[in-house]
């Protein structure tokens, strides 16, 4: 009896100390952001802030003027960029990837199994490769710098497609089958029986294209060229290498970019956590 | 064409054209790039533009920049895969003892730095890193361990990196495990007991060969990604220091997106696409080998 206590106190001690390193870094980012400024910069090395101060987020966050001229790091206009891109990537990516993945499902139609076949396979492709030709034909179509050029190779949501057709595999045919005989069409059928069972998958693609979207930093860091467009990630990384030790200021940076994600996925975890596992219409 | 075909053309054709336009079109276009010699004047003017035949692959073979890029990408994906997969593992492990309380709670904790911005937490783990005023060292001083310099020292470099990756990728395996272990036959589990078994033969024999397709497929999907490290090398370190942290992505980048030299650059995004390829094939001969897949 006493063992068995023992390893229980052992092993949910080693539980709590792995949680502690891993939210650690989080806890510290966020009371560093919260010191007077340079306070992080002096030994030893300060683990609560003398003062609560937000001077760092007046720094981070206000266009003030400097020698007659306006300055801001542009950290405003880059969350207003963050997330118009990424409610738009959400949008016209479930619009564009929950029908096709019903189809792939439950539609006949000539050829299905041999594009699965070809999506599947095309998975394996690193879109890093498609990058630098991408980027000369959005150039030839004036999409460079703009927020359709960010958006639109998100939009190929292959995985979309594969996970939604998952999901609906588990509805059974009957369903469909019935709605058919009583006459409705199909685009009824796919908005009124198929989409309702769909939800829960529908919510969780959602909550994956925004973080996604949100957190994609290499193809947005290649089509924006002007400051006034860039998505949080390109505006932190821009005054990351510039303004290196500054540790106060970057942590505000770093809240501002982490928090907003951070919220969303604990609030819908529930969804997050069982759709990482193809959890579909079963719940 | 029936009714139902019709509906599936309506609703597949949209998806379909951009991925064809996006992604299909543009990674045949990468291959007939990487046989050109696009550079900042072609893009200038397309008259500049010559075929090259297989220049731009002799010249990438001459570069030391690219062998050494070629370098560090591998040493990142030898240590990282084990590294991260092991901390998945070992958390999931962790997590799936029977006494361990709050179950649903640690769990969100693990996996929170997953749904993070890798350059938001990258700027984090710099500051982390700093030899003097860094949590780390701070941290290591109170074991007697002495100063590293983790992101200025060639050494310690890619290590840190590799820390820093872990922990934001770990949770994400470690739920993949955690459903895997839920799925391990308790009947066998509770004969090897009965047979005298240990806990280190259990988890050998019956534990491990049940989740062994689903450590082979996350090890390929780790793999990939630590061939695509681009983030966390941008911000943390520029490619260095002496370039120890310069990846094949980033070459790409540097080579591509600030010289220009397009034709190059698509002559590296192909090595990296056959790298992926090759690897993603050599794991699943290993995998059928082994009758787990």
């Amino acid at each position: 009896m006493a063992v068995r206590k023992l390893r229980a106190i052992v092993a949910n001690a080693a539980v709590v100390a792995l949680v502690a390193l891993t939210v650690a870094p989080l806890v510290y980012m966020v009371i560093v952001s919260f010191m007077p400024r340079g306070e992080s910069g002096t030994l030893p090395i300060p683990l609560w802030p003398s003062r609560w101060s937000l001077e760092n987020y007046h720094e981070l966050l206000v266009r003030r003027q400097i020698n007659g001229a306006w300055f801001d790091y542009r950290i405003l206009p880059a969350l207003r960029n963050s997330i118009g891109v990424a409610m738009l990537a959400t949008l016209f990516g479930l619009l564009l990837t929950v029908p096709a993945g019903y189809a792939f499902a439950k539609l006949r139609f000539r050829g299905r199994e041999r594009l699965l076949k070809l999506l599947i396979a095309a998975l394996v492709v690193p879109g890093q490769v498609a990058m630098l030709p991408l980027f000369l034909i959005f150039r030839h179509l004036g999409l460079v710098n703009s927020y359709a050029g960010v958006i639109l190779p998100g939009l190929a949501g292959i995985f979309g497609v594969l996970f939604v057709r998952q999901a609906t595999l588990a509805i059974p045919d009957e369903l469909i089958d019935a709605a058919r005989m009583d006459g409705a069409s199909e685009l009824r059928i796919f908005r009124t029986i198929v989409l309702p069972l769909l939800t829960p998958v529908v919510v969780t693609l959602a909550l994956f294209t925004f973080l996604a979207s949100w957190n994609d930093f290499m193809w947005p860091l290649v089509v924006l060229a002007y400051q006034q467009r860039y998505t949080l990630p390109v505006a932190v990384a821009a005054i990351a290498r510039e303004h290196a030790a500054d540790g106060e200021l970057m942590m505000a940076a770093s809240v501002v970019t982490t928090m907003p994600v951070l919220l969303i996925f604990l609030l819908l975890q529930r969804y997050y956590l069982t759709g990482l596992l193809g959890g579909g219409v079963k719940g | 064409m029936t009714r139902q075909s019709r509906a599936a053309w309506l609703f597949t054709a949209p998806v379909l054209t951009i991925i064809l336009i996006v992604l299909v079109i543009p990674t045949i276009a990468a291959l007939a790039l990487s046989v050109t010699d696009y550079s900042v004047y072609a893009l200038a003017d397309p008259g500049n533009l010559h075929f090259v035949g297989i220049d731009n692959f002799v010249e990438l073979l001459a570069t030391p920049l690219f062998w050494r890029s070629l370098k560090n990408t591998l040493i990142f994906a030898v240590l990282g895969v084990p590294m991260a997969i092991g901390t998945s593992l070992l958390a999931a492990l962790l997590l799936n003892d029977a006494t361990v309380r709050w179950k649903p709670l640690w769990r969100v904790a693990l996996f929170a730095p997953y749904v993070t911005s890798v350059v938001a937490t990258a700027v984090v783990w710099r500051f982390l890193f700093n030899e003097r005023f860094g949590l780390l060292n701070q941290g290591l001083a109170l074991i007697g361990i002495p100063r590293v310099d983790w992101l200025g020292n060639p050494n310690s470099s890619i290590p840190a990196i590799l820390i820093f990756v872990t922990w934001k990728i770990f949770g994400y395996n470690m739920i993949v495990f955690t459903a895997a272990l839920a799925a391990v036959p308790q009947d066998l589990m509770e004969a090897a007991r009965l047979d005298g078994a240990g806990r280190w033969l259990r988890f050998r024999h019956v534990t491990l060969p049940a989740i062994g397709p689903t450590l082979l497929l996350a090890a390929v999907m780790s793999v990939a990604g630590f061939l695509q490290i681009f983030a966390e090398p941008y911000v943390m370190t520029l490619g260095g220091p002496a370039q120890s942290t310069t990846t094949v992505l980033y070459f790409m980048f540097e080579e591509g997106f600030k010289w220009w030299n397009l034709g190059q650059a698509s002559a590296v995004a192909f090595v990296l696409f056959v790298m992926i390829l090759l690897l993603t094939w050599i794991q699943s001969r290993i995998g059928r080998r082994n009758e787990w897949l």
